[in-house]
């Protein structure tokens, strides 16, 4: 009896080692990823309305934290100008003359504390407020230019105390009538933009769970309606893997081509703002134009999709497969 | 290529199906499982094909403890073994190649090699010309031979069959038993379960005879 166990055993250990070459094992294995790949795909093809519905949801998911990202990212660029610059606007006596201006302004630029001085003449102040105010006729009602010359000031420092501090000293010059701290409102703003950031991150993570649930719960349901061919395969000598795949793969789609869905979308949604967001900016006086998703965001959005997908496969292949069993 | 040692089959409801039973079927050998339904005739076969787990007792296939075999491990032993159902669980939406083609793109098969032995294997049960038919179209006999082409076209040096001829009529069965006797003939073990004692009769191979859960005849003939 134990001489029978054993060259069983010889057997058995025969049958486990490879019986083809790595290399043939290999191509085998990729074949069977192809097959899974373009299987799963052509079974989404061939289910087209409820396919593009449930790509539907997941492009629509997907696409509302990608388009309030793109928002995010336009008003940061267009407040990027003002990234933690703050300005020092020095309104001058008006008994200054221009001379002492530009003298006052290479004073200042030798000041450590100081970076960059623009002087505005206030010839060229009128010239900037009759192009942007529209008050241009009521001006010429006006004797003389009531406007004072004015030195923008770059700071160097950018800790608020110690812009406080400059913008006192500069404030007690005596050629300074007015000096103006433009700080507060570029920190409020700021702070507006980090919670608007943050809005967007809780957006997208409950949308990602969502996309995750969608992909779940259409792979559960592919799991069902598959459950004969999935007893058959086991009782024929299938691997968990081989079953596997080709659900991964489906939910992998899913996901991808939920994501181009979703670029799709806020692309139209962008090409639809593009001509109100431009007449707005030209009101500005800018040629700012909205930006669309880059390389780099659409990349995420796609790779961000195909992961969601497969995750969501995986969450519904392990709860379900395993049940499936020939009896 | 199958020895039993002293099995029992207890189901989760309390229901006894096999109780103590031993036997030896050689490599080679051709044998007919008989008894009443209920007997425990699917039992036995699933225990082969580690469908389910003896509660006690030693399952051995070609050596191989199947009652303690790791989960991972079971695909590797059902792909040794062919196995024939008697409604044939054949995929309706694939058709008949499709159908036998399975077994052989799970073991990772693929090309040329694939359509060739599926055109054997369909030769052997004569259904050459069906191959791009689907099986609803096929007649019972017919879909019961693309079920037995499915079973053999890996080569499996174990063939079972559970009630292959259930729901056929007399001459079809005996075309389907002589098929399996063919197979045999080429070095398949071949296990058959079937309540049709005629037909094993006529048949003439050996006979394992199971009365509620136990083998009460053919357990002694060793090959």
């Amino acid at each position: 009896m134990s001489a029978r166990a054993g060259a069983g055993e010889a057997r058995r250990a025969q049958g486990a080692a490879p019986d083809r070459p790595r290399r043939l094992r290999l191509r085998a294995w990729l074949a069977d990823h192809r097959d899974a790949a373009a299987g799963s795909l052509r079974r989404l093809a061939r289910e087209p309305l409820s396919g593009l519905m449930t790509l539907a949801v997941i492009g629509i998911a997907l696409a509302l934290p990608a388009g309030l990202h793109v928002l995010l990212a336009n008003a940061q660029a267009v407040t990027g100008g003002w990234q933690g610059e703050a300005r020092l606007s020095l309104f001058l006596e008006r008994t200054v003359a221009e001379e002492e201006a530009r003298a006052l302004a290479r004073r200042l630029r030798a000041r450590p504390e100081v970076r960059a001085v623009r002087v505005v003449t206030p010839a060229e102040a009128l010239a900037e407020f009759r192009a942007l105010s529209g008050f241009g006729e009521a001006l010429d009602a006006l004797d003389g230019n009531p406007l004072p010359a004015v030195l923008v000031v770059t700071p160097a420092v950018e800790d608020p105390d110690a812009l406080a501090a400059l913008a006192g000293r500069l404030r007690a010059l005596p050629e300074v009538e007015l000096a103006q701290l433009d700080l507060e409102w570029v920190r409020r703003l700021h702070a507006m933009l980090a919670l608007a950031r943050r809005g967007v991150a809780v957006v997208a993570a409950l949308l990602a769970a969502a996309v995750l649930l969608v992909v779940g719960n259409t792979i559960r349901l592919e799991i069902q309606n598959r459950r004969e061919e999935i007893v058959v395969a086991k009782l024929i000598g299938a691997t968990d893997g081989f079953i596997r795949r080709p659900f991964l793969y489906s939910g992998l789609w899913h996901g991808l081509l939920g994501a181009a869905l979703a670029w799709l979308l806020v692309a139209g949604a962008l090409a639809l703002l593009a001509g109100p967001a431009a007449r707005l900016a030209a009101l500005y006086g800018s040629a700012w134009r909205p930006a669309g998703l880059d390389g780099g965001a659409t990349a995420a959005l796609l790779a961000g999709g195909a992961a969601l997908g497969l995750a969501g496969a995986w969450l519904a292949v392990a709860r379900h497969l395993r049940e499936i069993e020939p009896a | 290529m199958i020895e039993f040692h002293a099995v029992s089959k207890r189901y989760p409801g309390g229901k006894e199906a096999l109780r103590g039973v031993s036997f030896r079927l050689g490599h080679g050998e051709m044998a007919f499982l008989t008894g009443h339904s209920g007997a425990g005739k699917s039992t036995l076969l699933k225990l082969i094909a580690c469908i389910e787990r003896p509660t006690a007792g030693q399952v051995l296939v070609d050596g191989q403890n199947v009652g303690r075999l790791a989960r991972r491990r079971i695909p590797q032993l059902r792909r040794r073994i062919g196995v024939v159902f008697q409604d044939h669980r054949l995929l309706a939406d694939r058709t008949v190649f499709e159908n036998v083609a399975l077994p052989l793109i799970i073991a990772g098969h693929r090309g040329p090699e694939v359509g060739r032995r599926v055109r054997a294997a369909l030769d052997q049960v004569g259904l050459l010309g069906k191959e791009r038919a689907y099986p609803v179209t096929l007649s019972g006999g017919e879909q019961q031979r693309v079920g037995i082409a499915r079973a053999v076209v890996n080569r499996p040096p174990l063939l079972l069959a559970d009630e292959p001829t259930g729901n056929l009529d007399p001459e079809l069965s005996r075309e389907i038993m002589d098929l399996f006797a063919r197979f045999n003939q080429v070095g398949v073990t071949v296990l058959v379960a079937t309540h049709d004692i005629a037909l094993v009769e006529a048949m003439g191979h050996r006979r394992l005879v199971l009365r509620e859960g136990r083998l009460v005849e053919g357990a002694a003939e060793a090959a």
